[in-house]
């Protein structure tokens, strides 16, 4: 077995999900780093505080020494990525399984975050809430957003390709019309604010102390001091590895050959036995279910949304994430969110560094005058996060930048990220020999 | 023409009959009672449909010659009514980011209002053209082969990089299209009709002739055996990049006239481009749908009967505004979609995809 890790013997072996002993390696390691990323690890610390690494000019020159997040902003970016992905999974499943482009992501996102919100949030004069415990509320998220997705899929089924891409995008706009109506308000409260939505403590029933407490500063086991983002940021990590292994699960059973089928050729699957209308709709109740609970926690998350959020923006995003990544497999994806959510944070440290650097001389100081305004100068971006008209500002810098890193990833590397692993994994297979 | 034959056994025919008995019904008991706004509504009606008719001729153009539902139409939409904006108003033209200016040479001449307006649409159109082409060059052309869908999500980005840099640009300064019929028209009654109405329905009818025509063409017909097969096309000695070229070419300008008619009543008051222009795309994929996606009658069908119910919606049901919810017409759009899918899953006027075991 260990000489021969791609002989398989049985079904079983064939289709388990970590196949071969690298896989259970890579699977290991990247968990660890999951848990410890919020942390900061003193060996690690301690050793990127080397004299060898303080004395190159760059490290000591501002970028911060190698180590995992600690508490620090970027967690909140991580923190996204880490519900998005949950979002991506689902939509992995509709439409990298069974192959139904769907630009409704978001709208799901938001029947999830409203049922979310209804369950669990706190009832004011303007908006219903019940304040169930979160054990209810987020599979109960989830649930909702099953449900519209089944009443939707029977129009949905009818329909392939662009035409069902399109009245898919469609719901999306008749969703932020819904919330804008009487009764809308009342799920979604006030169109330009939004309303609260429920935090994510644990209790057992509507007692006053949580049961675990995620929202405030702690201590566990006496010794580790955990502040509510590491909190957050560790939940959404668990909740992460468990829709990672439900989605993979799909993928191994019998729905998910059957989804795949679909995908496939779905005449010729349709004259093997496998039910096509039965099987679209099982598809479209799990990615909306994926939606959902997604969509309840980036809603809670972000504490209080208006319900223009979960627009066609927020929709496309996905589709990118899919094909950034590599329709069709869970790693790919989750790469592929992690890509897509945490680029425009690295450009955004990217252009505070270059508006630090306009203040010194020398090549670096010449280059960041071109691109970067500090308001008098007349570079394009501005390194205010509010100017209107150009110079642009930061955070429209970020958009254009995303829209064009979509059309370039795509236009080099059709097959996404997961192609560029495929890659590189069978250079060193063959290794040395080229092919 | 036996598509029209009518069977009673099919739904669809059905569907179309119940509309149509009671869009009669409807019509002869407005004209009854309120034969001026029943009219004022028509032309309004027939000028929206003429918008999303121009802008869903675009979509299927670029979709006939290259199998791309092209999302950034919007943006290309903001982005032709800018140029026009420009060439109209500025009296300095900005050149690339803004860097540096020239001088534009179609504010110094003097001669009639209207002609000068003319002159610089034109040339505004000729730039939006330009623009196309240069976008279809750099991003569409390398991924001929792909994945249908990929190519789709390309102009999905270009859809944000654009739509943000127009953005941009009309953030802080309230930019006119300056059009010479104004917000001018006259009364029917109680009703109003303004001129913009006329301008848009003739703008239609013009490239609807004209897109028929070039069907006839050399051009067109190589364009038209493109659509059918490409491979074919090509072993015809077919130039399938000329082909791409114009199709977007073509689709630009569309997108520029239809961001213009966007400024313009019916659908904004102010004439001034403002954020929502580049939503007038999104607000047409609905007529697109609807037609067909590669069906020339289908756009303009399709616009003139998503146009009509938005209007009429709009018109006769504001009395239910407050469970409607504010804003209703917009959506109507999709709702007609949606139910006109039902009946038929590729448009009206669409062709059915073929599907093989």
């Amino acid at each position: 077995m260990f000489l021969r890790p791609n002989l398989y013997t049985s079904y079983e072996e064939e289709t388990q999900m970590l196949p071969t002993y690298t896989k259970k390696v890579l699977a290991g390691i990247a968990i660890i780093v999951l848990f410890l990323i919020p942390f900061d690890v003193p060996l690690i610390t301690a050793s990127t505080d080397l004299p060898v690494l303080r004395n190159i000019p760059v490290i000591s020159n501002g970028i911060p020494p190698l180590r995992f997040l600690g508490d620090s902003s970027w967690l909140r970016a991580m923190d996204e990525a880490l519900m998005f992905a949950i979002a991506a999974l689902g939509l992995n499943i509709l439409t990298g399984m069974a192959g139904q482009v769907s630009l409704g992501h978001a709208f799901f996102m938001g029947v999830g975050a409203y049922t979310g919100a209804v369950l669990g949030g706190v009832a004011t004069s303007s908006v219903w809430g019940w304040s169930l415990p979160i054990w209810i509320w987020l599979p109960g998220a989830g649930i909702g957003a099953a449900i519209v997705g089944i009443i939707v899929s029977p129009v949905a089924v009818k329909l392939r390709g662009l035409y069902l891409a399109i009245v898919t995008l469609g719901l999306v706009f008749i969703g932020i019309h819904m919330s804008n109506t009487n009764w809308g308000k009342k799920l979604a409260g006030d169109p330009g604010l939004g309303r609260d939505f429920p935090t994510y403590d644990i209790r057992l029933w509507k007692e006053e102390t949580p049961l675990v407490s995620i929202d405030d500063d702690g201590t566990w086991f006496g010794f580790l001091d955990v502040t509510d983002n590491q909190k957050t940021y560790l939940f959404l990590a668990v909740l992460f590895l468990l829709f990672i292994v439900l989605a993979k699960n799909i993928a191994r059973t019998r729905t998910g050959r059957a989804l795949q089928a679909i995908r496939d050729r779905d005449i010729a699957a349709e004259v093997m036995g496998v039910p096509e209308f039965k099987y679209k709709l099982i598809a479209f109740a799990t990615s909306s279910f994926f939606a959902g609970v997604a969509g309840a926690l980036f809603a809670s998350f972000a504490g209080k949304l208006p319900a223009s959020q979960f627009s066609l923006a927020l929709s496309v995003e996905f589709i990118a994430i899919l094909l950034i990544g590599g329709v069709g497999t869970v790693s790919g994806t989750v790469m592929g969110t992690f890509f897509v959510v945490l680029t425009p944070k690295f450009v955004e440290s990217f252009t505070e560094w270059l508006a630090d650097k306009t203040e010194g001389d020398g090549i670096g100081a010449k280059v960041a005058d071109v691109v970067i305004s500090n308001g008098s100068d007349q570079g394009p971006v501005s390194a205010a996060t509010q100017t209107p008209g150009y110079p642009l500002n930061v955070f429209d810098w970020n958009l254009v930048l995303y829209g064009a890193l979509i059309i370039v990833f795509l236009i080099f590397e059709p097959l996404g990220l997961y192609g560029i692993w495929i890659r590189i994994r069978n250079y060193w297979k063959r290794w040395p020999f080229s092919y | 023409m036996a598509r029209l034959k009518f069977d009673s056994t099919e739904p669809s025919h059905l569907v179309g009959l119940a509309l149509l008995v009671g869009g009669i019904v409807f019509s002869a008991y407005q004209l009854a009672t309120g034969a001026d706004i029943y009219f004022t509504t028509l032309l309004k009606s027939l000028a929206l449909g003429s918008v999303y008719a121009l802008i869903a001729l675009g979509f299927v153009l670029i979709f006939k010659a290259t199998e791309v539902v092209n999302f950034s139409q919007g943006a290309l939409a903001m982005i032709g009514a800018l140029f026009i904006s420009f060439m109209v108003a500025d009296e300095n033209l900005p050149i690339i980011g803004f860097f540096w200016e020239i001088p534009n040479p179609i504010y110094q001449l003097g001669g009639p209002e209207w002609i000068r307006w003319g002159l610089s649409v034109i040339v505004a159109l000729g730039f939006a053209a330009l623009l196309g082409l240069v976008i279809e060059r750099v991003t569409i052309r390398p991924m001929i082969g792909q994945p249908l869908f990929s190519v789709a999500v390309i102009t999905l980005g270009l859809e944000i990089s654009l739509r943000v840099l127009a953005n941009d640009a009309v953030k802080i300064s309230f930019r006119s299209v300056d059009a010479p019929w104004g917000n001018g028209g006259f009364n029917i009654g109680a009703g109003f009709v303004n001129w913009s109405y006329f301008a848009a329905m003739i703008t239609a009818a013009v490239a609807f002739v004209a897109v028929f025509f070039f069907y006839r063409s050399r051009m067109g017909i190589s364009m038209r055996a493109v659509a059918r097969d490409q491979e074919a096309a090509m072993a015809q000695g077919i130039n399938i990049g000329r082909v791409f070229a114009i199709a977007w070419g073509a689709g630009a300008v569309l997108a520029a006239l239809g961001g213009l008619f966007a400024t313009q009543q019916p659908i904004k008051q102010t004439g001034a481009i403002d954020q929502d222009t580049s939503l007038i795309a999104f607000r047409a994929l609905p007529a697109v749908i609807l037609g067909g996606l590669d069906s020339v009658q289908g756009a303009l069908i399709g616009g003139l009967m998503v146009g009509t119910a938005e209007i009429y919606a709009g018109q006769y049901l504001s009395g239910y505004t407050s469970v409607l919810g504010s804003g209703y017409p917009l959506i109507v759009p999709y709702v007609v979609m949606i139910i006109g899918l039902l009946v038929k899953p590729y448009g009206l006027f669409g062709t059915p995809e073929i599907r093989r075991v």
